[in-house]
């Protein structure tokens, strides 16, 4: 985790230039395109790749990245950021719990979507609060992100076993009221999360930046990932979330996230401000 | 492209460095015209009364940063809880999300060296007292590119480890007592 801290002074720093090289790289060989992501944390991220895959040069990087496919499938996921927790923000879920699943609950048949899902984590934690809300079997929630290897670890449902102390507190902070240990067996190191959560999420990749809705939801969650789009690309995927909400269905960012100065502003009314919740009540 | 953004002050510290802070803070001149980050450790709660408690006491306006804030001069920032404070080659602020550094988020490595990728010698960085190895790899960085870096002295700090490491991986421009702080940071 501390790699960078093995950086000495004889490391290559990569210039502006060459971030900008591989950026174009990965747009027109594979179609990856990070132009109107955050230049700073995609840069930092490549430089932390580059230390703790020792290139001798950037040359050498940058042939790697381009000729090597299943290289590229490791990059993805090195440069996209890909830290989660299960109900993290516990009052956001506690929440979710009170005020947005018991309108939800009105519904026939609910569709949720978690954008930008990476490794899982809190697609689990919604199938939880669904169960215990005896609404998952009246539920599908399509969790997507633009990197099919965390799709990958999602799908199988199991996280470190040393984390759960943590997600248990989490849990319990959010308003859970059983025992958290019944949602998952522990197996040696791990915890793989019980199939009954999981048989109603489909994962799929799906790219915010070039991909379209593709339906429509009464729930939208994307925590933490418009943070690491530049304003361009935050009023487009926004209007895309917006697209594909139903009338009055609820959308939800990440703490620090905001529709202050995006076009959609308009079209959306806060319900909970510092848990970052909207209703659509205009199209 | 660098010229439009004003000349910047990373301020780094961790245990013992909020009252370091809470006595700089209200002598400096209205008049400064830095920008000023706060990178502090604290608990990864979600709160801002950091930001707050340090607006209580300070000349210079405040805010908790947030992302896409431009730096502006005569403004300090602080770093929310549980995010790296980035900084774009435009000026603004990046949140970021990513895994711990030294343990920390926001780290102030993580900060210092972006600054430093962006500014070079428009940049000065300070690091103040502390128990943790941050900020020392931040600052050999910052001096490579061309940043005036200096460090709370031990002696002074409430925790000295901090800036003694700091001190032990590069050679600080300046070793400032609490009283010598506000002068540096106006002749900037």
């Amino acid at each position: 985790m501390n790699n960078e801290s093995i950086m000495k002074e004889n490391v290559h720093h990569l210039k502006d230039e060459e971030v900008n090289l591989l950026l174009n790289d990965l747009l027109e060989q594979y179609g990856y395109d990070f132009t109107d992501y955050s230049f700073a944390s995609v840069k930092r991220r490549l430089q932390r790749v580059f230390i703790n895959d020792r290139f001798p040069s950037f040359a050498e990087f940058r042939y790697r990245v381009r000729w090597d496919s299943s290289y590229l499938t490791y990059l993805m996921e090195q440069i996209t950021v890909n830290v989660t927790e299960m109900f993290r923000d516990p009052a956001f879920f506690q929440v979710l719990r009170r005020e947005v699943l018991p309108v939800l609950a009105t519904y026939p048949f609910i569709r949720i979507w978690h954008a930008g899902c990476s490794t899982g984590e809190e697609v689990y934690s919604m199938a939880i609060l669904l169960q215990e809300m005896n609404l998952l079997h009246k539920s599908v929630i399509y969790a997507t992100d633009i990197n099919e290897s965390v799709l990958e670890k999602a799908r199988k449902g199991i996280f470190p076993l040393a984390y759960m102390q943590q997600y248990s507190q989490n849990y319990l902070q959010s308003g859970g009221q059983h025992d958290f240990s019944q949602y998952y067996a522990a197996n040696y190191e791990y915890a793989k999360f019980s199939e009954s959560l999981s048989e109603k999420i489909i994962f799929a990749a799906h790219n915010l930046v070039t991909d379209r809705s593709f339906n429509e939801f009464q729930l939208i969650i994307c925590r933490n990932v418009l943070i690491y789009f530049n304003k361009e690309l935050q009023d487009k995927v926004l209007h895309l979330f917006s697209e594909s909400l139903e009338q009055l269905g609820f959308m939800a960012l990440g703490a620090k996230e905001t529709l202050r100065f995006t076009t959609v502003a308009p079209l959306f009314k806060s319900v909970a401000q510092k848990e970052k919740i909207w209703r659509k009540i205009a199209t | 492209m660098i010229v439009s953004i004003p000349r910047t002050l990373v301020i780094g510290g961790s245990a013992g460095s909020l009252d370091v802070l809470l006595q700089l803070l209200p002598s400096l001149d209205p008049a400064c015209k830095l920008a000023i980050i706060i990178v502090l450790h604290r608990k990864s709660d979600n709160d801002s009364l950091l930001s707050d408690l340090l607006a209580a006491r300070s000349i210079l306006p405040v805010k908790e940063a947030e992302e896409k804030d431009l730096l502006t001069a005569g403004m300090v920032y602080v770093a929310p809880a549980d995010y790296h404070l980035l900084i774009e080659p435009d000026g603004t602020i990046t949140l970021d999300y990513s895994e711990k550094v030294n343990y920390s988020r926001p780290s102030i490595d993580v900060t210092f060296m972006a600054a430093a990728e962006v500014l070079g010698d428009q940049l000065a960085c300070l690091l103040l007292s502390g128990a943790n190895i941050d900020g020392g790899e931040g600052l050999q960085q910052a001096q490579e590119m061309g940043a005036v870096i200096a460090v709370q002295d031990p002696t002074e700090a409430e925790v000295a480890f901090m800036p003694m490491h700091a001190m032990s991986v590069v050679k600080v421009d300046r070793v400032l007592k609490q009283k010598d702080m506000v002068d540096w940071v106006m002749s900037l």
